[in-house]
Formats: structure tokens, sequence, C-alpha cells
């Protein structure tokens, strides 16, 4: 993973000095509450319902052991023993006080870490595929593109404040498990008719509460010009970008109302300066980041012995033979499988993680992964680099922690963002619908039986959850002071991705699980044997499930 | 009284006025707004001022004349003239270049960077302050104004 050197560490460490001070002022009165808002943005501070939210930036989602220590110390010392994976790789924590805000900044810098841009109106962590650089339908790994964009965004002097909050993602497999159709900016690495891989770069996708999926601005360009373009493109929102009205004020509503043509040669002509100036990568510069990504020491193993032993220990122990089919995943390397971490235990927020459970998983990076671990956007975690003779003695302490629930990718592995609990936006709360459905659906054959499904939900229209892009999403609404929830189906956010479809009238919080079991019962009735849901759905269209949960009963 | 910052030092005001915007025609010694600068047929030694969606482009084809050039913003929260000074000085004007407006003292280095060599601070006491503020950080990541070349061709 990338290492920061003496030029990282002085960036980060002049950003903690400077918010000391930032703060400082602010509770002296020098600073207006007005004035100390994006600042505090700037630096992952929300106030929020119970207490400020801060969110730690985990750049592309990766970690190392000391780092989880740390956030397990930061969790314990400064708030109440827990912190929240988000939807965008980061890690949120509920209760800091900002008094110490500061301490945590310094905390987090001793480990190579920080909160930098992690909210505000600039450009946000750079996210991607939490399988990089192991996955085997991988062209190019992304993550040194990502670290490019990073160091890139980090305190880009002319973009800290845009009309909006600004994200990109890349991903370099076909398939997408980044969710670049929904940023403002998406980035795929892809090989043009030569074999030179470049990248095919869109723009103005977002979710929100005008949810688009975003449009080609560039099918291929050469590695080089990543930067000047991504420039390019910043610059014509900057400029261009609506700020009288924080609800259009997203690049994807520019992109619709110039048209995608017109967009795109905005692009071009502020591009045509920029072009092969002094920010076009060198190979040096891609060299070096790639460096800091390079494969682990695998060792040699002989995959088919490997196979051959966890075949022998699945059969003596169908628990631990149903966890590796549900949770695991296929590893580019013979004898090594990638682990999801399941934090969607039932009776726990999706995606919350205890201090202890943040300790022990440094134990775990280190013992069996390589010294690392990793986030996902779907909330779980990820250890990426595992002996397969290693997965049993890794699930039992998995399993000891509550980190094993064998869900990953089913029904209860919901998505789901913080809600009525904690946000001071929501419409409804989030987290006990989680809970509900996945008390309802515990019957785990049957929630295998109905294949994979991403459940989503969102509080509020401003889409933490990306309920959107669900299989099926969830939408809380507010009708005349009750909450509410709005069902859509059909969302789809890799590869093809589609925005879900709205059932029909909301329902009340007590009915959602019997509205689920509807729609379920529904696929099921309806699916031809190697029917997922999704396929089903676009196969009978949204009708069906209609008739079905708005029948009257007899 | 002096509220100005240029070239990194707090100065005395100078003999330029705010514009006024009401006005056909830009008075003696005052800052032209847009439409008034384009109508001057001589731009030679001329100061104008930018609002926000104003744009450079008009600017363009006379770099080497303006003497002066305010970027306004009228909220410290709209960004477009940090865009705006930048390609000002990255097409190749060279005049003073001048954030005046509501900006905040906090945003002085990522404006320095961008290209300002002025500063009419709202607020006069915040200047001494505001001088440890454009030396916020040591160094930077990519290029602007004042680093031409990004941290990746200087780092080895
Ligand atoms: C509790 C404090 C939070 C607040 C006040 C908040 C606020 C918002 C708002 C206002 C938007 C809409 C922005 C827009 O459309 O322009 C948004 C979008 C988003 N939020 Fe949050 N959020 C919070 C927590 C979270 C958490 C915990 C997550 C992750 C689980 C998250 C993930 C996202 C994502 C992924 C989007 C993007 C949707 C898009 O592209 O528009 N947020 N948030
Ligand atoms: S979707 Fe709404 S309720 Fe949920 S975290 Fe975002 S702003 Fe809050």
């Amino acid at each position: 993973m990338y290492v920061y050197d003496e030029y990282d560490q002085r960036i980060v460490d002049e950003r903690v000095a400077q918010f000391r001070d930032q703060t400082r002022r602010y509770l002296d009165g020098k600073l207006t509450e007005e004035q100390f808002l994006p600042l505090r943005l700037q630096n992952g501070l929300y106030v929020q319902r119970l207490a400020p939210m801060m969110r730690i930036a985990v750049p592309y989602g990766l970690l190392n052991a000391t780092q989880l220590r740390k956030l397990a110390h930061i969790t314990r010392h400064y708030d109440k023993g827990y912190a929240h994976v988000s939807t965008r790789q980061n890690i949120q924590l509920n209760w800091p006080r900002l008094e110490e805000v500061p301490d945590i900044l310094a905390e987090l810098a001793s480990v190579q870490m920080h909160a930098i841009q992690t909210s505000g109106n600039c450009i946000r962590n750079t996210t991607t595929d939490q399988f990089a650089g192991v996955a085997s339908d991988e062209l190019e790994d992304p993550r040194p593109y990502c670290e490019i964009i990073r160091q890139w965004s980090t305190f880009h002097p002319e973009f800290a404040f845009l009309p909006r909050k600004f994200k990109i993602a890349v991903c370099g497999t076909e398939q997408d498990r980044a969710a670049i159709h929904s940023h403002d900016i998406g980035v795929e690495l892809l090989p043009n008719e030569t074999g030179e891989v470049g990248f095919k770069i869109l723009a103005g996708g977002g979710l929100g509460r005008t949810p688009v999926i975003g449009s080609v601005i560039i099918p291929w360009i050469e590695k080089k010009h990543l930067l000047t373009y991504l420039e390019a493109i910043l610059r014509v929102y900057n400029q261009h970008g609506r700020r009288d009205n924080k609800f259009k004020a997203r690049i994807k509503i520019l992109v619709k109302a110039m048209g995608v043509e017109a967009f795109r040669d905005a692009v071009e002509k502020e591009w045509a300066p920029l072009k092969d100036g002094p920010s076009t990568l060198t190979d040096e510069a891609i060299a070096r980041a790639k460096s800091f990504f390079v494969s682990p020491d695998y060792e040699q193993l002989d995959g088919a012995a490997a196979e051959a032993a966890l075949a022998e220990q699945a059969q003596r122990d169908p628990i631990f033979a149903n966890w590796v089919k549900r949770n695991t995943v296929a590893h580019r390397v013979p004898g090594y499988r990638a682990v999801t971490i399941s934090l969607k235990a039932t009776g726990y927020a999706p995606g919350d993680v205890t201090d202890k459970q943040l300790d022990l998983l440094a134990d775990l990076a280190e013992r069996y992964s390589f010294n690392e671990l990793r986030t996902t956007h779907q909330q779980n975690m990820v250890l990426a680099d595992v002996r397969q003779s290693d997965l049993y003695a890794l699930w039992q302490a998995l399993q000891k922690a509550g980190l094993a629930t064998p869900n990953i990718g089913y029904l209860t592995d919901v998505i789901c963002c913080p809600g009525g609990d904690y946000c001071a936006l929501a419409n409804a709360k989030s987290i006990p619908v989680a809970e509900a459905i996945q008390s309802r659906f515990n019957d785990m054959d049957y929630v295998y039986d109905l294949g994979p499904i991403d459940l989503n939900i969102s509080g509020c229209m401003n889409a933490c959850g990306h309920h959107h892009i669900g299989h099926i999403g969830i939408l809380g609404v507010d009708k005349k002071g009750q909450e509410f929830y709005q069902v859509s189906l059909g969302g789809n956010q890799a590869k093809n991705a589609s925005l879900g479809k709205i059932l029909g009238p909301s329902f009340k919080q007590e009915d959602m699980p019997e509205v689920m079991d509807k729609i379920l019962g529904t696929y099921v009735e309806l699916r031809t044997e190697e029917e997922s849901f999704l396929d089903t759905y676009n196969r009978v269209g949204i009708d069906p499930f209609k008739e079905r949960v708005y029948a009257k009963a007899d | 009284m002096p509220k100005l910052i240029k070239d990194g030092a707090v100065v005395a005001d100078d003999h330029w006025r705010a514009p006024e915007a009401e006005a056909e025609q830009v008075a003696q010694g005052a800052i032209a707004t847009l439409a008034q600068w384009e109508k001057l047929e001589d731009k030679r030694g001329s100061a104008v001022q930018l609002e926000p969606g104003d744009g450079v482009e008009p600017l363009l084809p006379h770099l080497d004349e303006i003497e002066l050039v305010t970027v306004d913003f009228p909220s410290f929260t709209d960004g477009r003239g940090f865009s705006y000074a930048r390609e000002l000085r990255e097409r190749g004007y060279r005049g003073e270049l001048r954030a005046v407006g509501a900006f905040i003292r906090d945003q002085l280095h990522l404006l320095l960077r961008c290209g300002f060599n002025a500063f009419q601070l709202a607020d006069e006491s915040e200047l001494e302050g505001a001088l440890d503020s454009l030396r916020d950080f040591s160094e930077h990541y990519q290029a602007a104004i004042d680093q031409p070349l990004p941290l990746f061709r200087r780092r080895e």
C-alpha cells in the first residue's frame, strides 16, 4: 500500500496545525459559525443530531494493521467504542467532541491518515474496487491511479470551493465493482484498438435526489493525460455549475443542462491549453505509484493440493464450508482466496464495527493477509490475500468475534445509511428497517435460495445508502410527520448500471418485512431456474410485483 | 486605513476606487465593471473587476494592457474566482491580481496558489494573522501558479 514520504507527512502535519488554529479561533469567537462550517467540513466534521460526526478518509479503502489499531484506540478514547464503515469506504465516528478533533487528526497523522476533504464542496475520497489487485477479472490494478488522483486532489487550490461535493471512482474491471456510473467522475481502465491501456472517462453520474447515470465524456484517453483531463472537467464545473440552488448544483445537473455534446466541447476547450502541460503524468510518476501496489510475497502454493485440503476441512465442518462458499472469492494466485468480513450481523447497525473488533482485525490482517485490510462500499471489510490453508483458523477467530455471518451479497447483507438514529437530515430511521428485515429473513436456506440481492436503504433522498442502485431500494419519506418507506426495484450498480423504479405508494415501518416477503415471493414464483432477482425483474417488469404487494386482502 | 496585502506584505491602500456599477462609463480612478471596461476604447493601464459568472474570456486579448484585475468574492464559498485567477495567469496575465470581497483568511493560501498577489481583506483586524495564513502549507502536490511543477516531477 502507499507509504508516505517526508512530503506527504509534512502536508498532513501542516493540515493538523492549520485546523488546530482554526478550531481555536472558532472557539474564541474569531471565526463565525458560517466561516467555520466549510473549514470543519473539509476536515471531515459534520454537526449532527446528537453530536458532531467525523468522517475519516480511507483512501480507496486500504488500511494496515497499525492504522486499524489506531482507529480502535480513537473509537475507544474519543468516542463510544464503535465506528461505522460508510458506503464510500470511509470510517465514521458518531460521537467525537469538537474540541478534541484536532487531537484526533494528530493521532491519525501519526499513522499516515487524515480526514481531509471527506465532506464539503470539494473533491472527496477516491474509491475503487475492494478486490483491486487480486481479482482474476482485472485488466490492471486501479489503485496507483487512485493514489495519483488522491495526491492531485488533496488541497487542490482551484477546486476547494466547488458548487457541490465531487466524487471520483476508478475501476479496472469490466464488471465494475466501484459503481463508477453513479459518480461525478467515473474512470475505467480499458484498452484501445491497439491494446494500449488507457482510461474511459465518464462524468455527471450521481445519486441524491436526482439520480443520474454518468455519460461518457471521452471513450479512451492516454494515461498520461489523466490529471489534465480531470482538471479540465473540474474547471468547466467550477465555473458553470449552478450555485443558486444546492439541489441543482451537482455536475450531473450541469451535464444535463448543457447536453453531453456541449459539455464535452467545453471540456475540450479547457483541456487544449492544459494538455501536455506540466501536470501531464510522466512514466516515472506512474511507475512510482505502481511500486506501492506490487504483489506481496505470495508463496508458491500447490493450488490443487490446497483445494483438496480445503475440501476435506469443509467436509468435516459444514458451517465452515458454508462460510467459505458465501464469504470468500477466488484469487488470481493459486492457493489464496479473498475473504469478506461481514459487518452485517443481525442486531448490529450495518457497517458498525467495535474497537475490540478493530483490534482483532488488525491482528488477523497481520497474521493472515500481509498486514492489510480493505473497507468496501457495501460496508464490509476484506482480507484480500489469505492462504486457503489459513481459512479455517481465520474463520474460527472471526466467528468468535461475531464477524463471520455468511451473507455476503445476499439479502441480509443490507447497505444502510445512519438514518434517523443519527442523522439530522433524515426523514425516517433506516437501521431498524434493516434489522427488521434481517430478523424476518433469518432462514438462511431461503436467503441463499433467493440468490444475490442488493438491498439498499437510505433515510432520505440524499441517498447515502445508495437506494437507487439497489436491486431493491428502500427510501425513508416523511408523510405528515410520520415515517414511511418507499420501495424501488431494479436498480443496479454494476456494469449496465440502472436506477430503480418506484413500486408505488409508501409503507409504514412495521409493514416492511411483509412487503419484502411479497416482493421476494413474487420473484420466487416467476423466476426460471437460473434467473437472479434482477434478471427476473428485467424480464417481467414491475407490474407483477406491484399487483402482489398492493393486492386487496380478500 | 491600510487593509491591503500585496506581494506578501501589508501595504497602504492604493489609489484605485471600488467599481461604481451604476455608472455608464467608468469614472476616473475607479475600477471598471466588466461592462464598463468592455466599452473602453483604450484599455492600456485599465483596472477591471470580475464578478462570479463574468468569466475571463473577454480579458484574454488584452492581458498585456491591463494594470489591475480585481476578482470579487461576494460570498466566500463561491469558488469561481479561483479558476478565473488561475486561467488569467496561465494565459499570461502579469499585472496585479487582487482578491476583494468576502473571502476569508483561511483561503489566502489557496488564493495565492491560484495566482493572486494582492488581497483586500474585509476585516482589517485579521491582517497580521493573514500573513501567517499565506504560509499555511510549505509543500503541495499539484502544480499551480506559485509552483508550476507538480510534486511528482520534483520528487526524485
Ligand atoms: C449522518 C450524517 C450524514 C449527512 C448529514 C449526509 C448528508 C448527505 C447529503 C446532503 C447528501 C446528498 C448530496 C447531494 O446529492 O448533493 C449525501 C450523499 C451521500 N452520502 Fe451522506 N450524509 C451523512 C452520512 C453518510 C454516511 C454514513 C454515508 C455512508 C454510509 C454516506 C454516504 C453518502 C453517499 C455515498 C452519498 C452519495 C450519493 C450521491 O452521489 O449523491 N453519508 N449525504
Ligand atoms: S440518506 Fe439522508 S438520512 Fe441517510 S445519512 Fe444520508 S442524509 Fe442522513
